[in-house]
């Protein structure tokens, strides 16, 4: 088999990846998105190493070690999404401005609501004051 | 069609082999990689949340039968069995846990589109012309299979045994931090129940 048709597919599927994380905005989708790039990396590690038939399988070996890391990513991944939602009520990439710089950073923190346990009952209005406007 | 035509087309291999006269393992290849290709790019594209884990699910599919194409059996089962049997299904259940619409949501793409899909063909065409350039004359050998378990089996537990255990504590740090980070705390549920 021609090397080309491999390692082009992973460019590919890697590049089809990179614009789902830079154009999506739901965070589970985000993750789906860099789930395609781990699985073009992962094609190509394959390809080369069936290709210089490597003695070890170092390709097919780190393979199996990505398919783990990301099982390991996805799960943290979601457990921390599914907090945020808890918390915040929404997933939406553009709406979760608590750590953002420049203008417009402070309102953004007073939106997301402050962290510590005295203030906690004015976060909660606030985030129910955002719940309310969310579709 | 004579030998130097295109720079491409050149690259006749020293048994005869050919971009131009594939063999029937590199038309299967291309074909799955088609069907990859599509449903990557409407799992990105796609306005049903719930459709786009499911055309993650053909991606991943086809990916595996990329793995099996290429002799890799036992990757190719370990993706089916990972990939398909747990990623997803997890993806699925953050979609549901996260309330995802089952209609189509119009807010799935964010505002900056273009600017994503300007980079992303930027990246391809700079990654795509220095692949076919770099690799235009290299062929894989798959007549002797080089992925089958038992090889790949004790290799991984010879040479990779001392990775594989610390991946084996990662991965259980990993879970028990997930376990951790989504416990619902009293008022963390306070808040999920109003």
């Amino acid at each position: 088999m021609h090397l080309v048709h491999p390692a082009t597919l992973a460019v590919l599927l890697f590049c089809v990846g990179l614009y789902g994380v830079l154009a999506r905005r739901n965070t589970v989708l985000v993750l789906m998105s860099v789930e395609l790039m781990l699985a073009a990396v992962s094609l190509n590690l394959v390809a080369f190493d069936v290709w210089l038939a490597d003695e070890l399988h170092s390709g097919q070996v780190f393979t199996l070690f990505l398919i783990a890391l990301a099982a390991a990513e996805i799960g943290i991944g979601l457990a921390i999404v599914l907090l945020v939602y808890r918390r915040r009520g929404t997933v939406a990439l553009d709406r979760l401005r608590a750590l953002r710089d420049g203008p417009g950073a402070d309102e953004a923190a007073e939106a997301a609501g402050p962290t510590d346990a005295a203030a906690r009952p004015t976060a909660i209005d606030a985030a129910r004051g955002q719940e309310t406007t969310t579709p | 069609m004579s030998a130097g035509a295109l720079p491409v087309l050149a690259a006749v291999g020293e048994s005869g082999r050919s971009v131009l006269s594939p063999s029937g393992v590199e038309i299967v290849f291309l074909l799955v990689a088609v069907v990859v290709l599509g449903a990557a790019i409407l799992c990105v594209t796609s306005r049903h949340l719930v459709h786009a884990a499911l055309y993650l699910v053909v991606a991943l599919g086809g990916l595996a039968v990329e793995y099996l194409l290429l002799t890799a059996e036992f990757i190719a089962w370990v993706q089916v069995l990972i990939y398909l049997g747990s990623v997803v299904v997890l993806l699925l259940f953050g979609l549901m846990l996260t309330r995802a619409p089952i209609g189509p949501s119009p807010d799935a793409d964010s505002r900056n589109k273009p600017v994503a899909l300007v980079v992303a063909l930027a990246a391809a065409a700079t990654l795509v012309t220095l692949v076919v350039d770099a690799f235009r004359t290299t062929w894989i050998d798959l007549s002797t299979p080089h992925g089958r378990s038992d090889a790949l089996g004790e290799s991984l537990f010879r040479t990779w045994v001392l990775p594989f255990e610390a991946l084996s504590v990662l991965l259980l740090a990993a879970l028990v931090g997930a376990i951790v980070i989504s416990r619902a705390r009293r008022d963390d549920s306070e808040e999920g129940r109003r």
